[in-house]
């Protein structure tokens, strides 16, 4: 136990002092960093959200939407496709999660479920299998035909929207200038975003809560707003919206799309040259332009509508066709809201609708004081637990310090070169990795003690002593790492971040005070051979 | 130079005499945990309740009856309003809205707050839990504190026997169980911190119990004739003083935090605390005497299964 190879030894001093060079870069004011020379490392501890300040939110995809919108779709393909072979039929609707139709005659049945078998397409199959599987699952049963998604389809629906819409997301808030956000796919059907540096998310919000469908329509010249909310019918391909200002007043607008808002190549915020309100500022790409002109040139007199989300924005009077394909959108805009729709313009509209789930936002001054407590009640804990080891243990206990601010530095090293996230639940872990990290130093001086009351000499009951308490120490740090894994598992955000900080400093504690407390053991028995052990 | 000794050398502290009375104690305390869980119930955080938590820290000594007033007429329901560690900070508790658009009314309701208090505070912390994320957060919180119990089951199953499996997850039920009523009894809110501090718990309780455990195995090897009782007894005296060291420096390290690490972990510091006590007695009075009830196989020369009870002769070693 106290006789070390040449390679260990090598190793242990390799282990210490890249645990304090790696730690070094978090003692040096950020503005300084760059002139530390290129070959020591730069690495700092990345700070969690709750110590640096900032907005964590979970935001949830609709995803029911994303079936409901498929199914609506699926009703017209089934239409077209029975149609195609001229069955006829009844009760084509959507009923309980699937579109379901009964043919007239039963002896059309096959015909009309080959027609809509033909209807689906392949997908790419779950992750167990990476067999396709087909989207749409038809089933006959006697004049009823139903046709439901199959959960590939479903799945493959959502990844490709919750792809879509991480993409959206970023470039919505890339606009807010924020640095270093984090955006990812958290489980199916959830994206995580975490900004930095953002204590009031409220922008960010009312930019992430509108999915920026916009369309360009015309309004019906069938009949006003309130003559159809009186009539409470609607003329065939018109729709009753409202607008989006109060008080909110109907507008019958047709179905037929003018142009889509994904013809959209700009939109800038700006004011209007007569009434200087705000206005955003849009063009089309080549298509859009021509297509709007082209509507915008059969329609002059007529009023149009701008619908955003299905609001309408604004519903102007075509005076002019507007060719050139720019425009302009002035709806009763503050700068504000003008800037907001604009980069939503600019950002392209999300697939569906989201909402935040959770979120938590901390305050910059809140960060500050987390960190400044946790530096206090670091300090003054490792003071505490340095003198104690001292005065029940004197030199060896002065040892087992020495093993002890080692540990600290390589936790503090493992988190700068991981780059993982410390959090203020995260500085409590390292707080309470100091208490515990002693235990194997006093699980190792008791057992000495024993065996010099036992009445060993000092070699031999320093020797029995390591190897005596090496499995208690062992099973002691792998019970308390099970639990560290467990909270890693589970555990989201700040408290992750104890985990992580108790898991390494576990592994690390195991290191410094078992193998570099007996090394420094061994030297000073090499050194000084005393006669007995003053413990 | 004299070394501090918080146990002297040698303790014979007959512990197994106590544990009829530590046991009752013990029972009493679950039962009256199970009657807290039941009547009083935990103080859910918005973690596992949902809801919206607003910190504030105002210009001066804030004035919590002009804010209780200011957000009262807001319609927001049951608001709750508290200092929070200083005179002028203040936490502001909100309940989820009813419905079906929950997560959406919820940030409407931190709107309305923002727009009554105004600009003149600075907000501190504002967290908003949906009700589909804190039930996840509920289910998550009881499934990793049952695993890690499970897995800490099967550890001491495959590095000791079924025994002292047995003995050391009453143990661990035993230190949540306490640890829970603590969170009833003293309404202290409970949300994911707490779950934090209870894997802890029973992380540093299975540290407590292994070591015992580590030293009456290595007794049985040594004092084949033993007494149960005598020789868990002797394991628990010979660790006696590491036990009370190393909860000594945990706790210098937790008292630590608990004074100087802020009003956000200050829950989760006492809770360890609590912890640190409730892990330590449970590894010498519930786990020992489990372990001595059923008792252990020893050598197969010299005993079955359960052969060893107090009523064998008290063996010498």
């Amino acid at each position: 136990m106290l006789h070390f190879d040449r390679w260990k030894i090598v190793l242990i001093y390799i282990l210490c002092v890249a645990g304090l060079v790696y730690t070094a870069p978090n003692f040096v004011p950020k503005s300084k960093l760059q002139d530390v020379p290129s070959w020591l490392p730069h690495q700092q501890i990345n700070l969690g959200l709750d110590l640096r300040g900032g907005s964590y939110m979970l935001l949830g995809l609709e995803t029911d939407a994303l079936v409901r919108e498929r199914l609506q779709d699926l009703v017209n393909e089934v239409r077209g496709a029975l149609r195609e072979v001229s069955v006829p039929y009844t009760g084509l609707g959507i009923k309980d999660g699937g579109v379901v139709v009964t043919i007239t005659n039963v002896a059309d049945a096959e015909k009309a479920k080959e027609a809509i078998d033909a209807l689906s397409t392949i997908v790419a199959g779950n992750q167990f299998t990476t067999l396709p599987e087909r989207d749409l699952l038809v089933t006959a049963d006697g004049q009823q035909i139903s046709v439901v998604l199959s959960e590939a389809a479903k799945r493959a629906r959502v990844q490709s929207a919750v792809q879509q819409s991480i993409e959206i997301v970023r470039r919505r808030i890339d606009e807010l200038g924020t640095t270093e956000p984090v955006i990812q796919q958290q489980g199916i059907d959830r994206i995580l975003v975490q900004v930095p540096g953002l204590d009031d998310p409220g922008q960010l919000k009312a930019l992430l809560g509108k999915t920026a469908k916009m369309n360009f329509r015309l309004v019906s010249n069938a009949m006003s707003g309130q003559q159809a909310l009186a009539s409470r019918t609607v003329p065939a391909g018109t729709e009753l919206l409202y607008t989006a200002d109060q008080p909110k007043t109907p507008v019958l607008v047709e179905r037929r799309i003018m142009v889509g808002g994904d013809r959209l190549v700009d939109a800038q915020p700006g004011f209007d040259q007569r009434t200087g309100q705000p206005v955003v500022n849009f063009r089309f790409d080549t298509a859009g332009g021509r297509q709007f002109g082209e509507a915008t040139r059969d329609n002059v007199g007529r009023p149009f509508a701008i619908v955003l989300d299905n609001e309408v924005i604004s519903a102007p009077v075509i005076r002019e066709p507007i060719m050139g394909g720019q425009g302009q959108i002035s709806g009763n805009f503050t700068v504000q809201e003008a800037n907001n729709l604009s980069i939503l313009l600019r950002s392209g509209a999300l697939p569906v609708a989201i909402t935040v789930l959770e979120e938590r936002t901390v305050g910059p001054g809140l960060g500050a004081d987390s960190i400044r407590a946790g530096e206090i009640a670091a300090i003054i804990g490792s003071l505490a637990v340095v003198a104690f080891m001292i005065a029940s243990y004197g030199f060896f206990g002065i040892l087992a310090n020495v093993a002890l601010i080692l540990n600290i530095a390589m936790v503090f090293a493992v988190l700068s070169v991981l780059q993982a996230t410390l959090t203020l639940p995260g500085i409590a872990g390292i707080v309470l990795t100091i208490g515990m990290a002693v235990d194997a130093n006093v699980l190792i001086y008791e057992r000495i003690r024993e065996e010099v009351a036992a009445g060993k000499g000092p070699i031999p009951a320093i020797e029995s002593g390591y190897n005596r308490a090496l499995s208690s120490i062992l099973d002691a740090n792998i019970t308390t790492l099970i639990s560290a894994a467990i909270l890693f598992q589970m555990g989201s955000g700040p408290v992750r971040g104890f985990a992580v900080t108790l898991g390494i400093g576990i592994v690390t504690s195991v290191f410094t005070a078992f193998t570099v407390n007996r090394y420094m053991v061994s030297v000073w028995l090499r050194r000084r051979r005393p006669k007995a052990l003053v413990l | 130079m004299r070394h501090l000794k918080l146990i002297p050398d040698d303790t014979k502290i007959p512990f197994s005499r106590w544990r009829y009375v530590a046991v009752g104690l013990s029972l009493v305390v679950m039962v009256a945990a199970v009657v807290l869980l039941v009547t009083r119930g935990l103080n859910f955080g918005i973690d596992f309740k949902g809801g919206i938590l607003i910190e504030i820290a105002t210009d001066g000594p804030a004035d919590i009856g002009s804010i209780r007033s200011d957000l009262g007429g807001l319609g927001l329901g049951e608001v709750q309003i508290q200092e929070f560690g200083q005179a002028d900070d203040v936490l502001i508790r909100v309940a989820s809205p009813e419905g079906d658009d929950a997560d959406r009314a919820s940030q409407a309701v931190v709107e309305k707050i923002k727009g009554a208090l105004g600009d003149d505070v600075e907000y501190r912390r504002v967290e908003v839990v949906g009700p589909q994320v804190s039930g996840e957060l509920v289910e998550d919180g009881i499934l990793a504190v049952l695993v890690s119990v499970a897995l800490m089951l099967l550890y001491i199953w495959f590095r000791f026997e079924w025994q002292f499996s047995l003995g050391a997850v009453v143990a661990l039920v035993h230190d949540v169980l306490a640890t829970i009523a603590l969170f009833c009894l003293l309404q202290i809110e409970f949300n994911l911190q707490s779950i934090a501090a209870l894997l802890t718990i029973v992380g540093y309780s299975m540290n407590d119990t292994v070591i015992v455990f580590d030293r009456v195995r290595e007794n049985l090897r040594k004092y084949k004739k033993m007494d149960l009782a005598e020789l868990i007894d002797l394991s628990v005296n010979q660790t006696l003083s590491r036990t009370v060291m190393t909860s000594g420096t945990t706790l210098l390290a937790l008292l630590a935090l608990f004074v100087f690490g802020g009003e956000v972990i200050r829950g989760f510091t006492f809770a360890m605390i609590f912890g640190i006590f409730i892990g330590t007695y449970s590894s010498i009075f519930i786990a020992g005497p489990v372990l001595l009830a059923v008792g252990v196989s020893r050598d197969a020369t010299t005993g079955g299964l359960g052969g060893v009870s107090k009523e064998k002769a008290t063996g010498e070693a």
